[in-house]
């Protein structure tokens, strides 16, 4: 069974602000879910090379590195919650990233 | 007390692609307008997919290659989580388990400050641990409450280079970055640009007593835009590292910008919470294979870089170092300086005492470096713009090496052919600036000074050797500069010789 402060970290990393009860729910659930995903640990796998994904499609690429704009800055502003006109606009973010 | 420093070095390159990493978008969005190069997929909306751009991979693969590395040929994407508005979908799509390339080295040469070679130059080699491929992220631009993201730069392909702590000192790191600008250039996958965020180096530093293993406790420095920045801050932290160690006090584990206009480092943020970024595969891009022909076709790609260029250009040129480096430190100046070469190939060496593998090698060379760097440097022209052909350069050599024209003319000549690119032979004819060598026409010369200078050749006569280079000077004057000085010199002394008989 996860603990409360396993639950309060996932919900951190998603920026989720959850219940008590929510956590308590989620405790349960996320339990299930990783013990569910725990029986591929009773499998060799010793002779199966990492697999990133089951479908057989490789290497899609965009063969001419040629530049088309589809929208305009107009177009793209209208998804900002809020915008000066030129730049989206958020709360100082304050701490630098990585 | 006396420390080790250890450095490792991480240099984020960003590709010199047309379009971004995974969309149409122009990669190149320096100087515009905010948001102009702005999509679904390269503004993190829901539901847009993310397409490779083959070209992008080619370019990381051919820096593999240069950079000695294995190319993973089978790899896949993953998505790097974490938080920040620079970053709109959340995640980082990267290489993390698979990268495109690693266990490499660089080779390179540490000089000295001005780039000269002596007793204390060596060859380093940095081992690189991986380079891997990934998408930069937008601009942030903080005012008061708010802050303004730009996402022209989101999606750009941006290749992170790692090496080992292979980097013992601030000049092997200046040395090490500036050979990584020179082949990221001469690959043509990226301007290399610090000023322009186009080759962004963080390099990470710790110290510990000499002689003890254990590693001291590693700081980050983070903002240098040039390379004698990143010289200044390691310089500045070596000695604040070594002076707090020296008190006993303890080095915090921090990330540190360098302030360029104080000459300081300041504290950036603490690195207590370490990031989880939750790494897993990308599910909206199927895993990359690259096949041996297709990765055959990208080593035919990569150039002779500039080490392995000055070596030959020593050995099958017979140039010093230092005239090999100044030729190599730009691709153009080495191509440009090769098709000379090659226009001369078929002859022999025209003067049979002298010892040279190429006949006129050196001359290029030195016109190159000397009269030609000066002309361009002055007009703000690039070797490619110039009027000079190279087999024009390769022409006026010819009439130095021949004798035809002295080295004080070719430097009028080389002005001239500068300025109208016109060829060396015609500008001599035109001008009349063919060096004098009938020793008839020369004799009658040093007559005439003589004659004009009594005075001189009495005082040289009773043992006043130096005039004779006073009279030389004088005939040279009355040739204007056209006589064979060195005709002039043994004509000159015979002349003077038969006076005492």
């Amino acid at each position: 069974m996860l603990t409360s402060e396993q639950v309060n970290r996932v919900a951190h990393l998603a920026r989720l602000a959850l219940t008590e009860d929510e956590k308590q729910r989620y405790a349960r659930q996320l339990s299930a879910i990783l013990d569910y995903a725990e029986q591929l640990a009773n499998v060799d796998v010793s002779h199966v090379p990492p697999t990133a994904t089951v479908l057989p499609v490789r290497s899609v690429v965009r063969e001419a590195d040629v530049v088309n704009q589809l929208l305009t800055r107009d177009e793209v502003l209208k998804n900002a919650p809020r915008s000066d006109g030129e730049s989206f606009e958020v709360a100082a973010a304050i701490t630098e990233s990585s | 007390m006396d420390y080790d420093i250890i450095i490792g070095i991480e240099t984020h390159v960003e590709l010199d692609t047309h379009s971004k990493m995974f969309c149409t978008c122009s990669a190149n969005g320096f100087g515009a307008e905010p948001n102009v190069h702005v999509c679904p997929t390269c503004a993190g909306m829901p539901g847009a997919l993310p397409v490779i751009n083959k070209r992008a991979v080619e370019f990381s693969m051919m820096l593999g290659v240069a950079l000695n590395c294995s190319i993973n040929q089978h790899t896949f994407w993953e998505r790097k989580s974490y938080w920040y508005p620079d970053l709109p979908k959340g995640y980082q799509i990267t290489q993390y388990q698979y990268p495109m390339c690693y266990d490499g080295y660089l080779e390179f040469d540490v000089r000295d400050l001005s780039g000269g070679w002596n007793e204390q130059s060596y060859r380093k080699r940095v081992r690189i641990r991986r380079a891997h491929l990934e998408e930069d992220t937008g601009k942030l631009t903080h005012a008061g409450r708010s802050s303004y993201v730009d996402y022209n730069r989101s999606g750009v392909p941006l290749l992170e280079i790692v090496t080992e702590p292979d980097i013992f000192n601030a000049h092997e790191a200046y040395a090490y970055l500036s050979a990584l600008q020179d082949i990221v250039r001469y690959l043509g996958i990226s301007t290399g640009d610090m000023e322009k965020g186009a080759m962004r180096c963080e390099p990470n530093m710790s110290l510990r007593p000499k002689g003890t293993d254990a590693f001291g406790t590693k700081v980050e420095i983070k903002n240098l835009n040039s390379l004698s920045a990143v010289r200044g801050a390691i310089a500045y932290e070596a000695k604040r590292q070594s002076a707090a160690l020296d008190k006993g006090e303890k080095i915090r584990q921090v990330t540190l910008g360098w302030d360029d206009v104080r000459g300081v480092t300041v504290v950036q943020r603490e690195k207590e919470d370490a990031h989880d970024y939750r790494y897993f595969p990308e599910p909206d891009l199927p895993p990359l294979d690259v096949s041996d022909a297709w990765l055959d076709e990208v080593r035919a790609q990569v150039p002779e870089l500039p080490i392995a260029k000055q070596a030959r250009y020593q050995s099958e040129f017979g140039l010093s170092a230092y005239d090999a480096v100044q030729l190599t430190n730009n691709k153009a100046v080495a191509e440009w300086f090769e098709k000379g070469i090659s226009a001369g190939k078929d002859e022999g060496p025209v003067h049979p005492s002298s010892f040279i593998l190429h006949p006129f090698a050196k001359r290029l060379a030195n016109f190159i470096i000397g009269d030609l760097t000066r002309l361009m440097n002055a007009s703000g022209t690039a070797i490619n713009q110039i009027k000079i052909k190279p087999a024009q350069l390769l022409g006026l050599a010819k009439l130095v090496e021949a004798q035809t024209i002295n080295s004080n003319t070719a430097k009028l000549v080389i002005e001239e052919m500068f300025n109208t690119g016109a060829e060396a032979q015609a500008i001599v004819q035109a001008k009349g600036l063919a060096q004098v060598s009938d020793s008839s026409v020369l004799e009658k010369t040093i007559g005439d000074v003589l004659a004009a200078n009594p005075k001189e050749v009495e005082n040289y006569l009773k043992g006043n050797e130096k005039l004779l280079q006073f009279l030389v000077g004088q005939t040279m004057k009355a040739s204007k500069g056209k006589a064979n000085p060195q005709m002039i010199q043994s004509l000159m002394k015979a002349a003077l010789e038969r006076r005492r008989l």
